[in-house]
């Protein structure tokens, strides 16, 4: 069988096989949709970061944007959901084209600028005198669209589509083309390949997905405030969930997300006293020793991992 | 050379400066299909600078570059080599995380070459056929710059730039990696080589262009270019007199 069906069918459709029957024998939906959110974003870093090497400090940013284009087009033109989740998609890629000029940054100052563009952005939107068209400080309260149980599947949805690009990416001469724009862009171009192109299309997927997300993500909630959808928690976790699992692959960021996530809800619920400790001392340990994330000890014995 | 071919690339008058200094300073030359054209000179005398402008990775400052009838100083390296020039670097530079295979099959997928060879042929001619799906980064420097050559070959050149390729190499290497260029000029191919080897040189080119402070100094045989009193001075004054 080709290398690509069996990464689809047996770790994207078990993942969403799972995801869509958890909510029938599950109670806590709300944090099953954290989970699917996360796994969205994770593979939207590992995209940009993994595939490319820009490390996306203000990935929030997209996510805010998705969550606002979705409540303007709910809020003034009482667009149907689903389509105003597309609408905060479309966002994210705008704001994605207007941020292309920080990818001639490199390294930490990508990761500062980027950071700082995302703070901006939240700036304009928290704005009272915005307050017409966004709620300003205020925030949104979106009673027409609401409905949990379609916001979830729409979540598995995405994040499948999300998955599926990343399997596209680890397959496909594409996705290699870019992990050699990562490795070396003047080695780059001289196989041929469009350096800024290739850039910019996984720059603009990656703002895509999280777009998306930040949409559903305000489809879910229906009441939250610019501070919520622009919290720096969503980037910092989503880098975190995907570089301890291993970026550059389709497994890494699901495992991750599922095993730090899931411990951060555990520890969290039984002993919060000791829960920023536990967890700043699993991070610090990762980095420290296994830099190349958990699928790297497999990596390490000869193991493929895909 | 031959006279009656025209050339595949013709450099005029080329500036290149970093800041104040002028590393390539009115240089010109030519080189026709199928020749295999020597660039020597002394360390810093401008020949990486050189094979630089003319793959793209820098725009000149003034003077012409001209591939195949059209101008190409200061187009970007991905269009140069879909027109038909690569090159090899002087500190070889591949995609040391990607395997040898993956390494050649983005160059197979993005070169933009009808009928370039296979990957089966150039692991086999370039003796990585062993460390094929190994990760770039565990050849040493004289495999990574066999990888850095069948990048290039895969994309199909007309115009090939090597940068130092033989440094490193034992005599036995040496010799089988003349054979190689040579089987490539003799394809068509124009290749311009940049080598601090003499005997290497005199091995595989008819002509060569000697380089000082970025500018031609000798152009003619090797034979006579170690006769030159300019040529001998530039040497003897540097630290690769032979
Ligand atoms: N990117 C750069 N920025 C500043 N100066 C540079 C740059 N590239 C080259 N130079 C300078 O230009 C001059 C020519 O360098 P170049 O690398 O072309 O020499 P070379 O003939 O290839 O020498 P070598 O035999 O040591 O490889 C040197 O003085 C070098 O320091
Ligand atoms: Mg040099």
């Amino acid at each position: 069988m080709h290398n690509a069906s069996k990464h689809l069918l047996f770790i994207l459709a078990p993942l969403v096989v799972v995801f869509a029957l958890l909510p029938g024998v599950y109670q806590n939906h709300l944090l099953l949709f954290n989970f699917v959110i996360f796994l969205i974003l994770a593979q939207g870093v590992n995209i940009i970061y993994g595939f490319t090497g820009y490390l996306p400090f203000g990935y929030v940013g997209f996510f805010g944007a998705g969550a606002y284009g979705f409540a303007i087009m709910v809020m003034h033109l009482q667009t149907p959901a689903p389509l105003a989740v597309l609408v905060g998609g479309v966002v994210a890629i705008l704001l994605g084209l207007l941020l292309t000029p920080l990818l001639r940054l490199s390294g930490a100052y990508f990761a500062i600028a980027n950071l700082a563009a995302s703070l901006a952005v939240l700036h304009f939107v928290a704005n009272p005198a915005l307050e017409g068209i966004t709620k300003g400080p205020y925030g949104v309260s979106l009673t027409g669209t609401f409905n949990p149980t379609h916001a979830y599947y729409a979540a598995v949805v995405v994040m499948a589509l999300t998955v599926g690009a990343v399997v596209y990416l680890k397959n496909s001469p594409f996705g290699l083309a870019l992990q050699a724009v990562r490795e070396d862009a003047v080695s780059a171009s001289m196989a041929g390949v469009n350096i800024i192109k290739m850039r910019v299309i996984a720059w603009l997927a990656s703002a895509l997905v999280a777009g998306l997300a930040g949409g559903i993500y305000a489809w879910y909630v229906s009441v939250f405030y610019p501070d919520n959808v622009f919290s720096g928690e969503f980037s910092i976790f989503a880098i975190v969930f995907a570089l301890f699992g291993g970026v550059a692959t389709i497994t890494g960021p699901i495992v991750g997300v599922l095993i730090l996530y899931g411990i951060y809800n555990l520890i969290g619920f039984t002993t919060p006293q000791y829960f920023q400790l536990i967890y700043g001392l699993l991070i610090m340990g990762l980095v420290l020793f296994l830099p190349a994330g958990l699928v790297s000890l497999a990596t390490r014995r000869g193991w493929h991992v895909p | 050379m031959s006279p009656e071919k025209t050339p595949i690339l013709e450099v005029s008058k080329l500036v290149k400066r970093f800041g104040g200094f002028h590393a390539l300073d009115g240089l010109s030359f030519h080189v026709v299909p199928g020749e295999i054209l020597g660039l020597v000179g002394p360390n810093g005398s401008g020949k990486t600078t050189a094979i630089n402008v003319i793959s793209g990775l820098y725009a000149p400052d003034g003077g012409e570059v001209v591939f195949d009838g059209a101008s190409s100083g200061g187009v970007a390296s991905h269009k140069l080599v879909h027109r038909g020039i690569n090159r090899t670097f002087q500190v070889p530079k591949p995609f040391l995380s990607l395997t040898v295979r993956e390494n050649i099959q983005v160059a197979l997928a993005y070169g933009g070459a009808t009928g370039a060879p296979s990957i089966a042929e150039l692991l086999a001619e370039y003796r990585l056929k062993e460390v094929a799906d190994r990760p770039a980064a565990d050849l040493n420097s004289a495999q990574q710059k066999m990888l850095d050559l069948t990048r290039a070959l895969a994309t199909r050149p007309r115009l090939l730039l090597l940068d130092e390729l033989a440094a490193g190499l034992n005599p036995a290497e040496l010799d089988w990696i003349a054979g190689r260029i040579k089987a490539l000029a003799a394809t068509g191919m124009a290749i311009i080589v940049v080598e601090h080897l003499m005997g290497f040189i005199e091995q595989i080119t008819d002509r060569v262009i000697v380089l000082n402070a970025g500018k031609e100094i000798f152009e003619g045989t090797l034979a006579t270019a170690v006769r030159e009193p300019q040529v001998i001075e530039v040497f003897l004054g540097g630290e690769h007199a032979h």
